[in-house]
Protein backbone atom coordinates (compact mmCIF):
# COMPACT_ATOMS: atom_id res chain seq x y z
CA UNK A 1 0.00 0.00 0.00
CA UNK A 2 2.71 2.33 0.49
CA UNK A 3 4.57 1.97 -2.44
CA UNK A 4 1.12 2.43 -4.28
CA UNK A 5 0.30 5.59 -2.26
CA UNK A 6 4.04 7.08 -3.64
CA UNK A 7 3.52 6.33 -6.67
CA UNK A 8 0.10 8.17 -6.62
CA UNK A 9 1.36 10.96 -4.88
CA UNK A 10 4.07 11.27 -7.61
CA UNK A 11 2.42 10.19 -10.47
CA UNK A 12 4.57 8.57 -13.45
CA UNK A 13 8.18 10.06 -14.06
CA UNK A 14 8.03 10.12 -18.14
CA UNK A 15 5.95 13.43 -18.60
CA UNK A 16 2.07 12.26 -19.70
CA UNK A 17 0.01 13.40 -22.33
CA UNK A 18 -2.74 16.01 -21.15
CA UNK A 19 -6.12 14.90 -21.05
CA UNK A 20 -7.33 16.73 -24.21
CA UNK A 21 -4.34 15.51 -26.09
CA UNK A 22 -5.66 11.41 -24.36
CA UNK A 23 -8.66 11.83 -25.70
CA UNK A 24 -7.32 13.01 -29.18
CA UNK A 25 -5.41 9.60 -29.59
CA UNK A 26 -7.85 7.20 -27.48
CA UNK A 27 -9.41 5.92 -30.73
CA UNK A 28 -6.29 5.26 -32.33
CA UNK A 29 -4.74 4.30 -29.47
CA UNK A 30 -7.17 1.68 -28.99
CA UNK A 31 -7.06 0.01 -31.97
CA UNK A 32 -3.70 -0.13 -32.12
CA UNK A 33 -3.10 -2.08 -28.19
CA UNK A 34 -6.01 -4.31 -29.87
CA UNK A 35 -4.24 -4.95 -33.21
CA UNK A 36 -2.67 -8.38 -33.87
CA UNK A 37 -0.67 -7.87 -37.25
CA UNK A 38 2.77 -7.02 -37.21
CA UNK A 39 1.32 -3.15 -38.29
CA UNK A 40 4.46 -0.92 -37.71
CA UNK A 41 3.77 1.66 -34.59
CA UNK A 42 2.42 4.74 -35.36
CA UNK A 43 3.45 8.02 -33.16
CA UNK A 44 1.06 9.91 -31.34
CA UNK A 45 0.78 13.35 -32.89
CA UNK A 46 2.32 15.04 -29.57
CA UNK A 47 5.36 13.73 -27.41
CA UNK A 48 8.81 12.98 -29.19
CA UNK A 49 8.20 10.07 -30.70
CA UNK A 50 12.06 8.29 -31.05
CA UNK A 51 11.84 6.74 -27.43
CA UNK A 52 7.85 5.44 -28.29
CA UNK A 53 9.47 4.07 -31.54
CA UNK A 54 12.28 2.05 -29.92
CA UNK A 55 9.52 0.76 -26.69
CA UNK A 56 6.95 0.60 -29.18
CA UNK A 57 4.60 1.78 -27.26
CA UNK A 58 3.13 5.57 -26.62
CA UNK A 59 4.33 5.85 -23.56
CA UNK A 60 3.54 9.48 -22.70
CA UNK A 61 -0.02 7.99 -23.81
CA UNK A 62 0.85 5.64 -20.89
CA UNK A 63 2.29 7.89 -18.41
CA UNK A 64 -0.94 9.61 -19.00
CA UNK A 65 -3.23 6.50 -18.36
CA UNK A 66 -1.27 5.38 -15.33
CA UNK A 67 -1.73 8.97 -13.31
CA UNK A 68 -5.01 9.64 -14.40
CA UNK A 69 -7.44 7.11 -13.60
CA UNK A 70 -10.91 9.07 -15.22
CA UNK A 71 -9.07 9.05 -18.45
CA UNK A 72 -8.07 5.48 -17.39
CA UNK A 73 -11.15 4.20 -17.28
CA UNK A 74 -12.59 5.73 -20.55
CA UNK A 75 -9.83 4.01 -22.42
CA UNK A 76 -10.72 0.44 -20.73
CA UNK A 77 -14.56 1.14 -21.73
CA UNK A 78 -12.97 2.11 -25.13
CA UNK A 79 -11.18 -1.44 -25.68
CA UNK A 80 -13.41 -3.43 -24.24
CA UNK A 81 -16.38 -2.29 -26.05
CA UNK A 82 -14.77 -2.59 -29.67
CA UNK A 83 -13.91 -6.12 -28.32
CA UNK A 84 -16.87 -7.20 -27.86
CA UNK A 85 -18.20 -5.51 -31.22
CA UNK A 86 -15.72 -7.82 -33.12
CA UNK A 87 -16.46 -10.93 -31.20
CA UNK A 88 -20.20 -10.09 -31.97
CA UNK B 1 -13.62 18.18 -22.90
CA UNK B 2 -12.04 20.49 -25.60
CA UNK B 3 -10.45 18.23 -28.16
CA UNK B 4 -6.78 19.38 -28.34
CA UNK B 5 -5.51 20.74 -31.52
CA UNK B 6 -3.43 17.69 -33.26
CA UNK B 7 -0.66 18.61 -35.21
CA UNK B 8 1.29 15.81 -36.23
CA UNK B 9 0.70 12.90 -37.98
CA UNK B 10 -1.46 13.04 -41.29
CA UNK B 11 -4.62 10.85 -42.21
CA UNK B 12 -4.39 7.24 -43.00
CA UNK B 13 -3.23 6.55 -46.28
CA UNK B 14 -6.39 4.45 -47.04
CA UNK B 15 -9.35 5.10 -45.06
CA UNK B 16 -12.00 1.86 -44.82
CA UNK B 17 -14.92 1.69 -47.15
CA UNK B 18 -17.38 1.88 -43.73
CA UNK B 19 -15.85 5.01 -42.39
CA UNK B 20 -15.95 6.64 -45.79
CA UNK B 21 -19.74 5.72 -46.25
CA UNK B 22 -20.37 7.47 -42.92
CA UNK B 23 -18.15 10.77 -43.35
CA UNK B 24 -20.00 10.57 -46.53
CA UNK B 25 -23.55 10.69 -45.59
CA UNK B 26 -22.93 13.12 -42.39
CA UNK B 27 -21.79 15.16 -45.49
CA UNK B 28 -24.94 15.05 -47.55
CA UNK B 29 -27.99 16.22 -47.21
CA UNK B 30 -31.50 15.83 -47.04
CA UNK B 31 -32.60 12.25 -46.18
CA UNK B 32 -29.21 10.69 -46.80
CA UNK B 33 -27.99 13.05 -43.74
CA UNK B 34 -31.06 12.56 -41.59
CA UNK B 35 -30.94 8.39 -41.74
CA UNK B 36 -27.25 8.73 -41.29
CA UNK B 37 -27.65 11.24 -38.16
CA UNK B 38 -30.42 8.42 -36.82
CA UNK B 39 -28.12 5.43 -37.38
CA UNK B 40 -25.25 7.42 -35.07
CA UNK B 41 -27.37 8.47 -32.55
CA UNK B 42 -28.39 4.63 -32.68
CA UNK B 43 -24.53 3.55 -32.64
CA UNK B 44 -23.29 6.29 -29.72
CA UNK B 45 -27.17 4.62 -27.70
CA UNK B 46 -25.61 1.49 -27.95
CA UNK B 47 -21.92 2.78 -26.69
CA UNK B 48 -23.49 4.99 -23.80
CA UNK B 49 -25.41 1.61 -22.71
CA UNK B 50 -22.35 -0.63 -22.84
CA UNK B 51 -20.89 1.90 -20.32
CA UNK B 52 -23.51 2.78 -18.02
CA UNK B 53 -24.25 -1.43 -17.69
CA UNK B 54 -20.57 -1.61 -16.64
CA UNK B 55 -20.85 1.57 -13.75
CA UNK B 56 -24.06 1.58 -12.97
CA UNK B 57 -24.13 -1.36 -10.50
CA UNK B 58 -21.37 0.31 -8.41
CA UNK B 59 -23.65 3.78 -7.87
CA UNK B 60 -26.11 2.98 -5.16
CA UNK B 61 -29.71 4.31 -5.41
CA UNK B 62 -29.09 4.59 -9.15
CA UNK B 63 -32.60 3.02 -10.63
CA UNK B 64 -33.35 2.29 -14.23
CA UNK B 65 -35.17 5.00 -15.34
CA UNK B 66 -32.36 7.09 -14.29
CA UNK B 67 -30.06 5.06 -16.14
CA UNK B 68 -31.87 5.16 -19.37
CA UNK B 69 -32.65 9.05 -19.01
CA UNK B 70 -28.05 8.95 -18.29
CA UNK B 71 -27.69 6.68 -21.58
CA UNK B 72 -30.14 8.71 -23.69
CA UNK B 73 -28.59 12.05 -22.38
CA UNK B 74 -25.24 11.13 -22.82
CA UNK B 75 -25.69 9.74 -26.60
CA UNK B 76 -27.80 12.75 -27.52
CA UNK B 77 -24.35 14.91 -26.20
CA UNK B 78 -22.36 12.53 -27.74
CA UNK B 79 -23.96 13.35 -31.18
CA UNK B 80 -23.97 17.05 -30.91
CA UNK B 81 -20.15 16.39 -30.42
CA UNK B 82 -19.79 14.09 -32.88
CA UNK B 83 -21.26 16.38 -35.75
CA UNK B 84 -19.79 19.81 -34.62
CA UNK B 85 -16.30 17.68 -35.03
CA UNK B 86 -16.74 15.83 -38.13
CA UNK B 87 -13.69 17.41 -39.16
CA UNK B 88 -11.62 16.29 -36.40
CA UNK B 89 -11.81 13.01 -37.57
CA UNK B 90 -8.35 11.62 -38.49
CA UNK B 91 -8.66 8.76 -40.10
CA UNK B 92 -6.58 6.85 -37.84
CA UNK B 93 -9.18 4.41 -36.54
CA UNK B 94 -12.07 3.29 -38.04
CA UNK B 95 -15.05 5.92 -37.44
CA UNK B 96 -17.05 4.23 -35.25
CA UNK B 97 -14.51 3.91 -32.71
CA UNK B 98 -13.82 7.84 -32.76
CA UNK B 99 -17.47 8.02 -32.18
CA UNK B 100 -17.75 5.97 -29.91
CA UNK B 101 -15.65 7.39 -27.12
CA UNK B 102 -17.78 10.93 -27.29
CA UNK B 103 -20.46 8.75 -25.82
CA UNK B 104 -18.26 6.94 -23.34
CA UNK B 105 -16.75 9.91 -22.09
CA UNK B 106 -19.95 11.98 -21.94
CA UNK B 107 -21.52 8.98 -20.27
CA UNK B 108 -18.48 8.08 -17.78
CA UNK B 109 -18.92 11.54 -16.64
CA UNK B 110 -22.33 11.83 -16.01
CA UNK B 111 -22.02 8.70 -14.13
CA UNK B 112 -18.94 10.01 -11.81
CA UNK B 113 -21.15 12.97 -11.16
CA UNK B 114 -24.01 11.30 -10.16
CA UNK B 115 -22.25 9.11 -8.02
CA UNK B 116 -20.37 11.62 -6.07
CA UNK B 117 -24.01 13.61 -6.20
CA UNK B 118 -24.52 13.51 -2.73
CA UNK B 119 -20.91 12.94 -1.21
CA UNK B 120 -18.77 15.38 0.63
CA UNK B 121 -15.54 15.74 -1.37
CA UNK B 122 -12.92 14.68 1.18
CA UNK B 123 -10.74 17.64 2.09
CA UNK B 124 -6.94 17.92 2.33
CA UNK B 125 -6.73 17.16 6.27
CA UNK B 126 -7.87 13.57 5.85
CA UNK B 127 -5.40 12.82 3.22
CA UNK B 128 -2.72 14.32 5.56
CA UNK B 129 -4.14 11.93 7.87
CA UNK B 130 -3.96 8.93 5.92
CA UNK B 131 -0.28 9.63 4.66
CA UNK B 132 0.84 10.10 8.44
CA UNK B 133 -0.58 7.12 9.45
CA UNK B 134 1.04 4.74 6.75
CA UNK B 135 4.40 5.69 8.22
CA UNK B 136 3.47 3.39 11.11
CA UNK B 137 1.97 0.98 8.70
CA UNK B 138 4.03 -2.38 9.32
CA UNK B 139 4.22 -3.43 5.39
CA UNK B 140 6.66 -0.67 4.61
CA UNK B 141 10.77 -0.75 5.72
CA UNK B 142 12.91 1.72 6.85
CA UNK B 143 13.52 3.57 3.77
CA UNK B 144 10.10 3.79 2.40
CA UNK B 145 9.14 5.28 5.95
CA UNK B 146 11.57 7.72 4.81
CA UNK B 147 10.50 8.33 2.00
CA UNK B 148 7.02 8.80 2.75
CA UNK B 149 8.15 11.09 5.21
CA UNK B 150 10.13 13.18 2.80
CA UNK B 151 7.01 13.05 0.41
CA UNK B 152 4.75 14.12 3.91
CA UNK B 153 6.99 17.09 4.28
CA UNK B 154 7.26 17.96 0.54
CA UNK B 155 4.04 17.89 0.31
CA UNK B 156 3.69 20.81 3.06
CA UNK B 157 6.30 22.84 2.23
CA UNK B 158 6.86 23.08 -1.82
CA UNK B 159 3.41 22.63 -2.73
CA UNK B 160 1.11 25.73 -3.03
CA UNK B 161 -2.47 24.99 -0.92
CA UNK B 162 -4.27 25.08 -4.17
CA UNK B 163 -2.11 22.12 -5.57
CA UNK B 164 -2.14 20.06 -2.18
CA UNK B 165 -5.84 20.12 -2.42
CA UNK B 166 -6.12 18.91 -5.54
CA UNK B 167 -2.82 16.49 -5.26
CA UNK B 168 -4.78 15.01 -2.02
CA UNK B 169 -8.03 14.85 -3.45
CA UNK B 170 -6.92 13.03 -6.07
CA UNK B 171 -4.41 11.06 -5.24
CA UNK B 172 -4.95 10.11 -1.75
CA UNK B 173 -8.70 10.33 -1.78
CA UNK B 174 -9.68 9.31 -5.24
CA UNK B 175 -11.85 11.89 -5.76
CA UNK B 176 -12.63 11.55 -9.55
CA UNK B 177 -11.28 14.32 -11.34
CA UNK B 178 -13.67 15.73 -13.30
CA UNK B 179 -16.15 15.59 -9.98
CA UNK B 180 -13.21 17.67 -8.31
CA UNK B 181 -13.04 19.82 -11.22
CA UNK B 182 -17.28 20.79 -11.24
CA UNK B 183 -17.22 21.42 -7.31
CA UNK B 184 -14.02 23.78 -8.04
CA UNK B 185 -15.48 25.77 -11.05
CA UNK B 186 -13.04 24.19 -13.12
CA UNK B 187 -11.87 21.66 -15.92
CA UNK B 188 -10.63 18.43 -16.37
CA UNK B 189 -7.27 19.27 -18.39
CA UNK B 190 -6.85 22.35 -15.81
CA UNK B 191 -6.82 20.16 -12.85
CA UNK B 192 -4.34 17.31 -14.71
CA UNK B 193 -2.36 20.65 -15.29
CA UNK B 194 -1.52 21.27 -11.84
CA UNK B 195 -1.61 17.96 -10.56
CA UNK B 196 0.89 17.13 -13.03
CA UNK B 197 2.85 20.41 -11.96
CA UNK B 198 3.00 19.33 -8.16
CA UNK B 199 4.10 16.44 -8.85
CA UNK B 200 7.19 17.27 -10.85
CA UNK B 201 8.21 19.54 -7.80
CA UNK B 202 7.58 16.61 -5.48
CA UNK B 203 9.94 14.81 -7.52
CA UNK B 204 12.40 17.56 -7.95
CA UNK B 205 12.09 18.06 -3.97
CA UNK B 206 12.67 14.73 -3.26
CA UNK B 207 15.90 14.45 -5.77
CA UNK B 208 17.51 17.65 -4.18
CA UNK B 209 17.15 15.69 -1.19
CA UNK B 210 19.29 12.83 -2.35
CA UNK B 211 16.44 10.59 -2.82
CA UNK B 212 17.24 8.80 -6.48
CA UNK B 213 15.19 9.81 -9.15
CA UNK B 214 15.18 6.60 -11.42
CA UNK B 215 13.38 4.57 -8.12
CA UNK B 216 11.01 7.50 -7.30
CA UNK B 217 7.35 5.44 -9.09
CA UNK B 218 9.59 4.63 -12.00
CA UNK B 219 7.07 4.01 -14.03
CA UNK B 220 8.41 4.11 -17.80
Amino acid sequence: MTDELVRRLLGPQRRPLSCEQCFAELDRYVEWKLSETDEPFETCAFCESDDCVQASECLSMGAHLESCPACDEEYASLRDLVLSERSA
Amino acid sequence: MQPAQAPGPGVRRELDQESRDWLSDLRAEGMVYDAAVERLYELLLRAAGFEANRRAAGIASLDRSEIDQIVSDSAGDALVSVLARLDDFRGLSKFTTWAYKFAILETAVKLRKRAWRDREIPRAPEGWELVQDLRHAPDHDAEQGELLTAVRDAIATVLTPRQREILVAVAVNGVPIDVLAERLGSTRGALYKTLHDARRKLRATLVDAGFDGGELGDTS
